[in-house]
């Protein structure tokens, strides 16, 4: 799906955030076209966490707007959230209520009809089951990141923002949980933003890619394009070629108006 | 507004109380405790004067009422704190949920906290002490609900605290209403304190509460300027202090503070 889609279901326009002197995110400007995986890389501290943050609506933008399926984030971002979700391994659920209970109150702050059947349904395709019953700060930090996930899907969101998705999981799981991802995508036509630091996951899933560097966009394209760009032969050396780069002024590339 | 989304929020904090030993504890023992301490101080009284019947009776509604202002208080401010330590917030306002239907379950949630916290102590009152809270009659209703929601906007106050300044001002949910109880005449009348605080205090509606309380105790009669003062004082602070609150959470978006506390 090409950026530049009538259909946006992101779309950002100068976007800029800064903390004091230090500027986060430098004038952003992207659009991501509805059904799309698109993979936002890029090394510590070169924005990727502020622009989520922002895209979701937990931090308030310096300047610059954001439309999330039509609706003005900055102002109106309630009637957008119902139709998003997020999930990330540094955010927590509360470790005292079980699995189970843990799912219910979120299904219950995203309105689903039938909470026990999309619980079940979800602890079905993510391998869960086993564990509903128990407290979720006793679950080890792969089992958390199966739960997160969960949550994250508990609403079947038609934007889905993913915060390394498989971090802590073993290579099976892992794999298990990017088929379902991508099964997900496919079936029910929803809009994925995944940041990541795992090159064989944002491969394997996105079919675009943006790259961050010192709250620039300083590039995009497929990993395939991106690879043949950059003359590498994986993604992995053509981010360390981007992450290590001299900042030249200006550096940013971006395609929409 | 959501009746959903405040129902889930509230089912989330009763997940949480009914498996937890101690802070099912935490709900009872409080208010157990100090009306056991205060039922034989006012008896003590009562040996050693025989006018001070009415002054026993005093100090007992008085411990009884002020605790509905704590545990009022401590339900919202403790709940906040329970995501806070769950580090739970990020997740919470990235769903459809909105900071006043939040505030809401977390109301309903103190309300139903400290009828439970205060039950047994009601109860204590009366079979050891042979003292009835019900005897106030029904200004007692009318002094409940000033001193609910005088606890619901302090906990605003601290939760806005506690989004600006984060964890570490967390104590602030323990001690904030220390600061207040001098100068709210529970156990004596504003008249008792020096002329220059006296308007002080008659600018928190918990002295106006008490100054009530007493006039049923000790005279029999119910004065409802006295309740009309503390629910209009109340009015004008809750206000205030939902717009404090909303501020801070704004200053606290802001600062990307949601994602932060806890941490």
């Amino acid at each position: 799906m090409p950026p530049e889609s009538a259909d946006s279901v992101v779309d950002v326009r100068a976007l800029t955030k800064r903390f004091g002197n230090s500027t986060a995110v430098d004038g952003i400007s992207f659009r991501i076209g509805q059904g799309s995986v698109t993979g936002l890389l890029g090394g510590n501290g070169a924005g990727k966490t502020t622009t989520i943050a922002m895209l979701l609506g937990l931090l308030v933008p310096t300047s610059g707007s954001i439309a999330i399926l039509g609706t003005d984030m900055v102002r109106h971002r309630h009637s957008a959230l119902q139709e998003m979700n997020f999930a990330s391994p540094y955010i927590d659920l509360p470790h005292r209520l079980t699995v189970t209970e843990n799912l219910t109150v979120y299904a219950g702050l995203y309105s689903v009809r039938h909470p026990k059947a999309r619980i079940a349904e979800l602890a079905e395709a993510l391998d869960f089951a086993d564990f509903l019953k128990r407290d979720y700060g006793s679950l080890s930090a792969g089992q958390k990141t199966r739960i997160a996930l969960a949550k994250a899907l508990i609403n079947q969101p038609r934007l889905l923002l993913l915060d390394e998705p498989t971090a802590s999981l073993d290579p099976d799981s892992a794999d298990r949980i990017r088929q379902y991802l991508q099964e997900y995508a496919r079936e029910s036509g929803a809009t994925m933003l995944i940041a990541s630091h795992n090159m064989i996951e944002v491969e394997r899933l996105c079919g675009d890619i943006l790259m961050m560097r010192r709250g620039h966009i300083v590039d995009r394209g497929t990993p395939a394009g991106l690879i043949a760009k950059y003359g590498r032969e994986t993604l992995e050396e053509v981010f360390l070629d981007i992450a290590r780069a001299e900042p030249t002024a200006p550096d940013e590339i971006e395609r929409a108006p | 507004m959501s009746g959903r989304r405040i129902w889930a929020m509230a089912t989330r904090y009763w997940y949480l109380l009914r498996r937890s030993v101690p802070r099912l504890l935490d709900l009872f023992y409080g208010p157990a405790v100090n009306i056991l301490l205060w039922g034989f101080v006012s008896q003590s009284l009562q040996n050693n004067s025989s006018g001070a019947a009415k002054i026993g009776a005093a100090l007992l509604a008085g411990m009884l009422l002020w605790d509905v202002m704590f545990r009022s208080q401590l339900g919202v401010s403790v709940g906040f704190l329970e995501e806070v330590w769950s580090r739970n917030l990020g997740h919470m306002f990235v769903s459809p949920l909105r900071s006043h239907e939040w505030l809401l379950s977390l109301m309903g949630v103190s309300l139903l906290r400290t009828a439970a916290g205060l039950a047994p102590a009601v109860l204590i009152a009366w079979f050891m002490y042979g003292f009835s809270l019900f005897d106030l009659g029904l200004p007692l209703a009318g002094f409940l609900a000033n001193l609910m929601i005088m606890g619901w906007w302090v906990a605003m106050l601290i939760v806005a605290g506690i989004l600006r300044w984060g964890q570490g001002a967390e104590n602030l949910a323990w001690a904030a209403v220390f600061v207040i109880s001098p100068i709210s005449a529970i156990y004596y009348p504003v008249s008792v304190l020096p002329h220059w605080l006296q308007p002080v205090a008659l600018s928190i509606p918990a002295a106006h509460v008490f100054e009530g309380m007493r006039g049923v105790i000790s005279d029999h009669v119910f004065r409802t300027d006295d309740l009309m003062d503390a629910f209009g004082l109340n009015l004008v602070y809750l206000a205030l202090s939902s717009l404090v609150f909303l501020l801070a959470f704004q200053n606290a978006r802001a600062r990307g503070a949601l994602l932060q506390l806890g941490e």
